[in-house]
């Protein structure tokens, strides 16, 4: 039971973790970062719940679940990369900001 | 930048917050009893593949993971859409190039391992694919401007596969009447397998290609040529 | 043999997603293909909805709660049939607008995201919608940067994390029910759920969500250079369609899961969000200097008003009452986009061929593009709520049942927001009715125009005249 709040606990703390940097911090890398936080913190949080004791088979729903969410955060965050390369490319080589 | 008074409220606010996250999810964790756990475990017989998580993902919840697929499509075509990738990196040195040489084909041979595995233990398409990508991401570090991936045309096919199979199997399914993604009785097994090696593919294929950035190669050398 | 229509809803525009990134010398044509094919299929679907009422279909033979299902009622089926009309016509300006490179890069996105919208309005899993949200978000965020300026692809890189940020806050939400509730699928939820510490925070964590999504003010600040730098046929896209969805959910989830914990309380703030929304997009909107800009801001003026509408139906007891003005809700949010999209359509016509679409110097955009310009003053119709547009009918609904309520304030928004949008639509009119040379011909390219007005035809005379039939739809499954 204290090991499930535990995990469960951390994974909020997490969330709010990355709540506030996303909000602080101006640069859209560190909001990304930020993302990837939050996302940990919610992941954390369903393995959590998914923990039925150390005798009872987890429960293999929230597992799915949280790989799922995975894959769909890789993606996200592989197109956001994406873009923050282009913007500096774009920065680095010509004057035409518009 | 942040003003003052926020960097002092909004800590307090996400604080406060916390505490109602902690207390409303102990409330609910301590109400909550089994959740679909007994309900999933009871029916993974019937899923054809005796681990529960790829019994979900590939059974109960196979819609999910279709979608989940086409996300990782997607990605790949948003980042083909920004335009040429960065240049290749320098060719490595004998020792590293060495290294290379074995890592990639264990990587490719866990791939095969991982696949199997899925259907009883944990691993799985999404591992499996993982493996494939960091092998493509390998030979990049390396030197090798196309991570090892294929020409435009069969670059396009692969990325598309798992999509395109796990659609087509779903249609198809539907079409002889049993319902959209739902396996007959027997054959739940080798369509979960079939599935998950297109996804395997593709997967591995898009993050390798998703890690080199940059339109297919074929278009590029065109495009620079004329 | 059996036809599943809510699987081929999603399942067609994903195949053709597949065959135009396989084959992208031919995407224009097998692009258009699937999108005839998939508007046929959503009419069909629809077609059966309004005949014989809600259809369900559950996918692998489980059944919720292990598995995931779609579902068509009343409410998803309006969505269904406006955002693919308004998808087809997209889809046919788009086949002469993008260049032949632009063209490889568009089709395959732009049918990922319309599989991800018909998924969207057709789901009934928590999780599943949290999927679908992702896959919407990124094809929208990549198609908003196809045009390809270091401006979009900056505003757009905020949208997607703005996005992200929804979506995270989205699925802390729905881990919170599942660990009280054990379940996923909305209509399950629906009959245990019970006001609460648990439920009340996981519908604040999705709602505020949502409205990121939704762009509701004051959190639409990423909207507005998001949508007025994409290109044309996207910027139509994502302002009628994209940000509806998000609303759309808001909707499903007050009507379905979380009627029993709402209270007038938190229904007020949505309409206070929503008035602010009204009056501060629809100011932004006049002083706008471009012509893409006024429609991103007149977007935030507009979902403002979906908001007015939830403290009114909290106010309104059960009844035939309440169901006009759910009708007038959805018939609102229909007319905006069919109207939304049409200007967009047009402004990007006009903005492709003067090479700009900067509002004080369109001086005659009329003579050079009739058809354009009558599309943006019949779109405008619908914007400001004229008659006969369906706009004028919900607003007349809504203001009728404000009054009725005694909750006069909520008039006043819309009367002043209505007054401000007539005053940025004439400021576009005015400017483009400028020089006074005969016209040389009203249609200059019918591939482009003729979906522009089409759309802006459909919001001004024919959702308002022949609203009856939204109704008999909504009857299935959420009115009564």
């Amino acid at each position: 039971m204290i090991t499930q709040f535990l995990y469960g606990g951390s994974g909020i703390l997490l969330f709010l973790l990355g709540t506030w940097s996303f909000i602080v911090h101006p640069p859209l890398i560190r909001k990304l970062i930020a993302i990837n936080v939050m996302g940990a913190g919610v992941f954390h949080t369903l393995v959590a719940l998914a923990y039925r004791g150390l005798t009872a088979p987890a429960d293999p729903v929230p597992h799915a679940l949280v790989l799922t969410g995975i894959v769909v955060a890789v993606s996200a965050t592989a197109l956001a990369l994406a873009f923050g390369q282009r913007l500096d490319r774009d920065h680095g080589s010509s004057a035409d900001d518009d | 930048m942040t003003p003052a008074w926020a960097k002092v409220l909004i800590p307090i606010v996400l604080i406060a917050i916390g505490a109602v996250l902690v207390w409303a999810f102990s409330l609910a964790a301590l109400e909550g009893g089994d959740r679909l756990a007994l309900i999933a475990l009871e029916r993974v017989p019937e899923s054809g593949v005796s681990n529960p998580i790829t019994s979900v993902l590939l059974n109960f919840r196979a819609y999910d993971t279709l979608l989940e697929v086409a996300v990782l499509l997607t990605a790949l075509l948003g980042i083909w859409s920004l335009g040429p990738a960065a240049p290749a990196f320098q060719p490595a040195s004998p020792i590293l190039g060495g290294m290379i040489a074995w890592v990639v084909p264990l990587l490719i041979l866990s791939t095969g391992y991982m696949l199997w595995a899925g259907g009883h233990a944990p691993g799985g398409a999404f591992q499996a694919g993982a493996l494939l990508g960091a092998a493509g991401v390998t030979l990049a570090l390396g030197g090798d401007a196309s991570a090892g991936l294929p020409g435009e045309t069969r670059l396009r096919f692969l990325s598309v596969l798992g999509v395109l199979v796990f659609t087509a199997v779903g249609v198809i399914l539907m079409a002889l009447g049993y319902g959209f993604l739902t396996y007959p009785e027997g054959y739940a097994k080798w369509l979960i397998i079939f599935i998950e090696t297109a996804a395997t593919l593709s997967i591995g294929v898009t993050l390798a290609a998703a890690y080199l950035g940059g339109e297919p190669r074929d278009e590029r050398t065109s495009r620079s040529a004329t | 043999m059996m036809i599943d229509l809510l699987a081929l809803a999603v399942a067609f525009p994903l195949l053709g997603a597949v065959v135009v990134t396989a084959t992208p010398s031919h995407a224009r044509g097998l692009g258009l293909a699937s999108a005839v094919l998939t508007t046929l299929t959503s009419l069909v679907l629809s077609l059966g909805v309004w005949r014989d009422g809600s259809v369900r279909s559950d996918f692998g033979g489980w059944g919720a709660p292990l598995g995931i299902g779609l579902q068509a009622d009343g409410l998803s089926v309006a969505m269904l049939v406006m955002s693919n009309l308004v998808a087809l016509a997209v889809s046919v300006y788009a086949g002469s607008y993008f260049s032949a490179t632009a063209r490889r890069h568009f089709w395959p996105l732009w049918l990922l995201l319309w599989s991800a919208l018909n998924g969207l309005f057709l789901a009934t899993d928590l999780f599943n919608l949290y999927v679908t949200l992702e896959l919407l978000g990124l094809s929208a965020a990549a198609l908003g940067a196809l045009s390809g300026t270091r401006a979009a692809v900056a505003a757009n890189l905020r949208y997607l994390l703005v996005g992200l940020l929804g979506s995270m806050t989205y699925l802390m939400g729905v881990a919170l029910l599942y660990s009280r509730y054990g379940m996923l699928d909305i209509g399950l939820l629906a009959e245990v759920i019970e006001p609460g510490l648990v439920a009340w925070t996981a519908m604040a964590l999705m709602f505020s969500g949502l409205f990121l999504k939704a762009a509701l003010f004051p959190m639409h600040f990423w909207l507005p250079p998001a949508h007025a730098n994409a290109p044309a046929p996207v910027s139509a896209a994502l302002s009628a369609l994209v940000v509806k969805a998000a609303f759309y959910l808001v909707l499903r989830l007050w009507l379905d899961l979380f009627d029993p914990v709402l209270n007038a309380s938190v229904a007020n703030v949505l309409g206070l969000l929503g008035a602010g929304a009204v009056i501060w997009g629809s100011w932004r909107a006049l002083r706008a200097e471009r012509l893409k800009l006024l429609a991103a801001y007149s977007t935030v003026a507009q979902m403002g008003y979906l908001f007015i509408a939830f403290p009114l139906l909290v106010a309104t007891p059960p009844g035939l009452a309440r169901d006009n003005l759910l009708a007038a809700v959805v018939l609102l949010a229909m007319t905006h986009g069919f109207a939304k999209a049409g200007f967009f359509l047009a402004a990007g016509l006009v903005q492709k061929t003067a090479g700009h679409d900067r509002i004080n110097e369109l001086g005659g955009a009329a003579q050079a593009l009739p058809a354009a310009t009558f599309a943006i003053g019949l779109a405008g119709v619908a914007l400001i709520g004229l008659p006969p547009s369906g706009t004028f009918l919900a607003k007349w609904i809504m203001i009728e049942q404000a009054m009725i309520q005694g909750l006069w304030w909520w008039v006043v928004v819309i009367m002043l927001g209505t007054l401000l949008a007539a005053a940025y639509i004439f400021r576009v009119l005015g400017h483009a009715f400028n020089r006074e040379p005969t016209p040389y011909r009203f249609v200059n390219d019918a591939r482009t125009e003729i979906p522009a007005l089409l759309l802006a035809f459909i919001s001004a005379f024919v959702l308002g005249l022949i609203a009856q039939p939204l109704w008999t739809l909504l009857d299935q499954g959420v009115l009564g």
